[in-house]
């Protein structure tokens, strides 16, 4: 621990075997700095690395984190070090910018919540997390651009009015048809999730400038799945456009598991596999 | 084991490939990941403002587009 430096904690593990401590002295997190592990005997232990204090103090954090490129810099450094144990163990994400004064701090609070964090460890074990967003194409929807003018050929023409009208129609059409599509998507993925899923998050539809996939995003969900269930929940859910047309599905991850690591919802979970 | 900021595509890891979209990331890390108050203390509300502040880059302003069977906000219930 050096003079000006906090300490910046990851995610909590069970007390890793001896290739995790070796891993963490291969990784660098946020800050570009060392990981390591800070252990509690018997149980568990917590990944972490030093931060500059100058950064990582409450102000500015708080300032830091409203800059978007600090704070894409920031996710993707807590991300890389969280999926690279992620791939070795269970481990339970901590929220973004989780920060101490030492390491003596986070083995107080591994002490402290030790029931709470092998709980949820428990509850994720061998399972990871997988997005699935649901897209409906625009089409050919410009709303402010009026329909051309009557300009078919072979059809008598029509007035300026019947055209827009006839053309608003034909949008209106091929948007329920594309909201309909969706809405059968989703019960397909539904129902692949009673097959292969034990939880879900609801995260909300991606919009704004980041939300650069083609489509209007309609649902933005991740499942907690049995790794084990991974490939066959994603072909599935893959399949749920078969068919359909003017809707996409888009499924992401494995994730470690982000959107499951909080405060158990008054469950019971629905369906285990 | 590489480095995570070393071409991730090919680290031949079984977990994520490429490298994730800004926007999946920041929807699981702004509102994800278990909340234990450290000696840094942000709370969540803190974290809310960092999504007020960057709305426009991170959601719409406008309400143009809930969606055929509405979002709710974040939020995990068991499978249905």
């Amino acid at each position: 621990m050096t003079a000006g430096s906090l300490v910046y904690v990851y995610a909590v593990a069970r007390e890793p075997a001896a290739t995790l401590v070796t891993m963490a002295g291969t990784l660098t997190g946020v800050a570009g700095s060392p990981v390591h592990l800070v252990l509690r005997s018997p149980a568990l232990a917590a990944v972490v690395s030093p931060v500059p204090e100058r950064d990582f103090h409450e102000t500015a954090l708080r300032r830091h984190l409203e800059d978007l490129g600090w704070l894409e810099a920031l996710a993707r450094a807590h991300h890389g070090v969280i999926e690279a144990f992620s791939t070795h163990a269970t481990v339970l994400p901590l929220r973004l910018a989780t920060v101490y004064r030492d390491d003596d701090r986070v083995r107080a609070v591994l002490h402290d919540r030790q029931g709470l964090f092998l709980d949820r460890l428990g509850r994720l074990d061998g399972h990871v997390e997988l997005g699935v967003k649901i897209y409906v194409d625009r089409g050919s929807d410009t709303p402010s651009e009026p329909a051309p003018p009557a300009a078919s050929s072979s059809d008598p023409p029509l007035g300026p009015g019947r055209s827009y009208l006839r053309h608003r129609r034909a949008e209106q059409d091929s948007r329920n048809d594309a909201e309909r599509a969706a809405e059968r998507a989703a019960e397909r993925i539904e129902a692949t999730a009673r097959a292969h899923a034990v939880e879900r998050a609801r995260h909300r539809i991606q919009e704004g400038e980041l939300a650069t996939a083609p489509g209007v995003n309609v649902s933005n969900d991740a499942y907690l799945v049995p790794a084990a269930h991974a490939d066959a929940f994603r072909a599935e859910a893959l399949r749920s456009t078969d068919g359909l047309t003017g809707v996409r599905v888009d499924v992401t991850g494995p994730w470690a598991p982000y959107s499951f690591a909080g405060l158990p919802e008054p469950d019971p979970p629905g369906s285990a596999p | 084991m590489n480095t995570p900021d070393r071409d991730p595509a090919r680290s031949g890891t079984p977990l994520p490939q490429r490298q994730a979209a800004l926007i999946d990331l920041l929807d699981r890390l702004l509102s994800g990941g278990v909340v234990v108050t450290g000696d840094v203390v942000l709370s969540i509300a803190d974290i809310d403002l960092v999504r007020i502040s960057l709305r426009a880059l991170i959601v719409s302003i406008s309400e143009q587009n809930p969606g055929p069977w509405g979002a709710g906000p974040a939020g995990r219930t068991a499978t249905p």
